[in-house]
């Protein structure tokens, strides 16, 4: 007995479950929620997970914990009665326009509804409606379609510590925004799209791309081609009612050729050209102690949120583009000659189980004259519904294979789309590398894991050994890079990904009730790994051909014209400058400080006082422009101050004053010249 | 009184005021409503600007500090006007008539449920839940001026005193 509790008249023992939902979950009832994620905390809103325990009345079960002895009914008539009541009135005001909705097969709100017999709505809308957010490159954000539940709301503010979006208003006004009823774009959104992948109805949608590449496959003066990233052919079959983690590869090559696609490639490549670059310049860096750690770049929505948040991390990051943008970059720099096509006519589309990696693909940075290296971003869900849409039976295709010389890939390129996988694939180059000893075994079991921050030593040869992290999820990134930054730890590497698991948890995966699909889905690509004829990126003799014939030196001129890229800051709200002091003259001279965190810490407020004091009693405010900014990407080396084009860093009151005597004097030097005359 | 051509901006004065707010509570976020009702004293509103340097400095969000500031309808995100006429929808006040009141007030500023301040920033119009006066209802609270038993003729008087003492000024 004092292990139990009681459900529906059944002994269900405690095995340290986190709240009743869970216990009665785990007896095979599957009660239904929308606010209730495993991942997230309790937030008890929606009201449907409601049962009655004795002698207390009726619950909430996810926000009561199993005590011994509990006498719990999950499905009385009044209880059936309040849950269908809380999701009539959820449809009263939701905007039903479920055949043409993107969530349509997978929402949650239309598969309770229908579970629970809602067959009519009785209430009339009281819904004002509000206007569909289409401004970011990966999601739509539809406010019409949402519950209020907040998953989206939480996932983004503790699983990525960013929180992006959140509640506003009271009551019946209530709505899920960005920060001001700003859109997505305009605010510290890094696309990850983990609040479409958690909302249970269409509030929160992957942007589709599918009607682009529809019209480039029918354009006859197009060659279209795909590149298929790893994590894509472990998660396409659930579409297809498939166990997660089944490799359907070939059915997917079949489908793409089916589809009109010309050529099929594998992003694997262009990731095992990642890891050979990635490491070189690990190497090197180790060899001279510059810039360590060495953050990885893979993954878009992280390098965002570090050109965000950790401006003075980005030295850190690794230059190479992410497997994407090196497969654009050499598509365009090999294929048109192969193929006998030019660029204009070459269309890359790539197959991606993430969101960000739309973002990724039409920055500026990566396109050329005009032409992007990557010009359309499909989803694995994406993907799945051209394949219905085209009435190809998934099931029945035969497999077809990957067209060479782009699809030819090791094991080390296919790991990559799970957390661990970069960094185990770039140890299989290094360790060999740096020991000149041919590995005995390619497995790198200690970097492998679920947690979302995992670290790990490796040994190299004598003497040397290597000290790793592996993180996933953004909120323990940024656990990582605030140590880093105090120079709390010494990691050598640190691999991130956003998403929960990797990319293989990416938002543009098909979304799964099933509670260890992530974990499925990484042994597919671990298995995948065994099954490939090569496991380490060196072995690629077509990556070793490729130096040879077109790209030269591993880190060379070219390799890192195409194959390396850039940082710089971004703001994390756009507008954000504050005018203190506006000159009136013709050519004020303008002063910025920062009042970033780091900057603020470091006492730029009361710089900032001072000047603006100074000023006033010089009588100087008709000839100079204040403005308070936010961040300098100088956050090691604050506070920061500007004054013209001088920039600097630990700035004191003292410094501020002679350069802006200085500055100044300069500007009059000319006036009194020609005063003189 | 005329302005001079150039001048160290009002708002400068504000922005350093709330760095002493944020300093005087601790750069805490747990006390992000005492110190947006310190700002929005300073300032009659709370500016976008000024939310998202609070948010920054303590850490938060600013889609939180949005949230916070929008879920109590005492924060104006909107520079409000130089007299706040707020009339009372409490329960007694709605019985006797409150909304009447409201409909004569907004037709003569020229004002809607949308736009409560006038354009020339004299005043602006918003409705209370209770203020705890239900024996004078209906009642309407210019500035600090508590007024019962208010009429829709009544309420536009009071308005159209402070208009004409505005103009002689």
């Amino acid at each position: 007995m004092s292990d139990f509790v009681i459900v529906d008249g059944k002994e269900v023992r405690i095995e340290g479950e986190r709240n009743l939902l869970e216990l009665i979950r785990k007896a095979g009832i599957d009660i239904p929620t929308f606010c209730y994620h495993s991942r997230l905390s309790v937030y008890g809103a929606c009201r449907l997970c409601l049962v009655e325990v004795e002698g207390r009345g009726i619950v909430a079960s996810c926000s009561t914990l199993p005590e011994p002895g509990l006498k719990v009914k999950t499905a009385t008539q009044e209880i059936r009665e309040i849950r269908k009541i809380a999701v009539e009135l959820l449809l009263a005001n939701h905007e039903k326009a479920c055949p043409t909705c993107a969530k349509s097969a997978a929402c949650q709100l239309q598969a309770i509804a229908r579970r629970l017999g809602v067959d009519e709505v009785r209430f009339h809308s009281t819904h004002q409606p509000a206007p569909v957010d289409r401004t970011s490159p990966s999601l739509v954000r539809d406010p019409n379609k949402c519950i209020l539940c907040g998953d989206c709301v939480r996932v983004c503010h503790e699983v990525q510590g960013i929180g992006a979006i959140d509640f506003a208003h009271r009551g019946a006004q209530t709505a899920v925004v960005p920060a001001f009823g700003k859109d997505l774009k305009q605010v510290e959104c890094v696309y990850c799209g983990q609040c479409a992948s958690v909302c249970p109805t269409g509030s929160l949608t992957v942007r589709s791309e599918i009607d682009a590449v529809w019209a480039d496959l029918s354009d006859p003066n197009k060659t279209v081609v795909a590149q298929i990233a790893p994590a894509v052919r472990v998660a396409l079959g659930e579409h297809f009612g498939m166990a997660p983690g089944t490799v359907t590869m070939g059915q997917i090559v079949a489908a793409l050729k089916a589809m009109g696609f010309d050529h099929v490639y594998d992003t694997s490549f262009a990731a095992d050209l990642t890891v050979i670059e990635e490491a070189n310049e690990f190497l090197a860096r180790k060899e001279k102690g510059e810039r360590l750690p060495i953050f990885t770049s893979c993954c878009p929505a992280w390098v965002k949120f570090a050109e965000q948040y950790y401006p003075a991390l980005l030295p850190h990051l690794s230059s190479c583009r992410s497997p994407q943008q090196m497969f654009g970059a050499l598509a365009r720099e090999v294929l048109p000659e192969r193929l006998g096509v030019r660029n204009k006519e070459l269309v890359v589309v790539s197959i991606m189980p993430c969101t960000a990696k739309k973002f990724e693909a039409k920055q500026e940075k990566f396109v050329t004259d005009g032409i992007p290296d990557v010009d359309h971003v499909l989803t694995t869900q994406e993907l799945g519904r051209m394949i219905e849409e085209r009435g190809l039976r998934f099931h029945r295709l035969e497999p077809e294979s990957l067209d060479m010389p782009l699809g030819f890939k090791t094991g080390a390129g296919v790991i990559f789309g799970t957390s661990g996988g970069v960094t185990e694939a770039v140890l299989r180059y290094a360790v060999e590398k740096v020991s000149g000893v041919q590995l005995q075994s390619v497995d790198f079991k200690a970097v492998r894991g679920e947690e979302g921050l995992r670290e790990a030593t490796v040994s190299v040869v004598a003497g040397v050994t290597l000290k790793l992290a592996i993180v996933h999820g953004l909120a323990n990134a940024r656990r990582v890079a605030e140590r880093v930054l105090a120079g709390e730890c010494d990691y050598d590497i640190v691999e991130v990904m956003s998403c929960p698991g990797g990319c293989i948890g990416g938002a543009g995966q098909p979304v799964s009730r099933e509670p260890d699909a992530v974990r499925q889905r990484a042994r597919g690509l671990y298995n995948s790994d065994k099954m490939l004829e090569f496991h380490k990126s060196q072995d690629n003799y077509v990556v070793n051909e490729c130096y040879q014939q077109h790209l030269g030196e591993v880190g060379g001129e070219k390799a890192h014209r195409l194959l390396h890229t850039h940082y710089s800051s971004r703001r994390r709200i756009t507008d954000e400058e504050i005018s203190l002091v506006n000159g009136s003259n013709g050519a004020p001279l303008a002063v910025n400080v920062c009042i970033g965190t780091s900057c603020m810490v470091r006492g730029s407020q009361r710089l900032l006082q001072a000047l603006v004091e100074h000023i006033e009693e010089r009588g100087l405010v008709d000839a100079v422009d204040v403005k308070a900014t936010f961040c300098f990407e100088r956050c090691d080396r604050g506070p920061t101050v500007a004054i013209g084009d001088t920039v600097i860093e630990r700035c004191t009151v003292q410094k501020a004053f002679e350069a802006l005597e200085q500055a100044l004097a300069e500007a009059r030097a000319p006036e009194l010249a020609a005063a003189g005359d | 009184m005329s302005v001079a051509p150039a001048q160290v901006t009002p708002q400068h004065r504000k922005f350093q005021r709330v760095c002493d707010i944020i300093d005087q509570h601790d750069r805490n976020p747990g006390k992000l409503v005492p110190i947006l009702q310190a700002v929005q004293e300073e300032y009659r509103y709370l500016p976008e600007d000024v939310l998202t340097y609070v948010a920054t400095s303590l850490g938060i969000s600013p889609a939180r500090v949005y949230g916070v500031a929008t879920f109590y309808a005492h924060f104006a995100l909107e520079p409000k006007g130089k007299h706040t006429v707020r009339l009372c929808d409490g329960t007694a006040c709605h019985v006797k008539h409150s909304i009447p009141i409201l409909e004569a007030l907004r037709a003569r500023l020229g004002l809607s449920e949308k736009q409560n301040t006038t354009a020339d920033m004299l005043f602006t119009v918003e409705t209370v839940s209770c203020l705890g006066a239900c024996g004078l209802a209906p009642v309407v609270v210019v500035d600090e001026q508590v007024h019962g038993q208010m009429t829709p003729e009544k309420a536009v008087e009071v308005i159209e005193q402070i208009m004409a003492s505005e103009e002689s000024k």
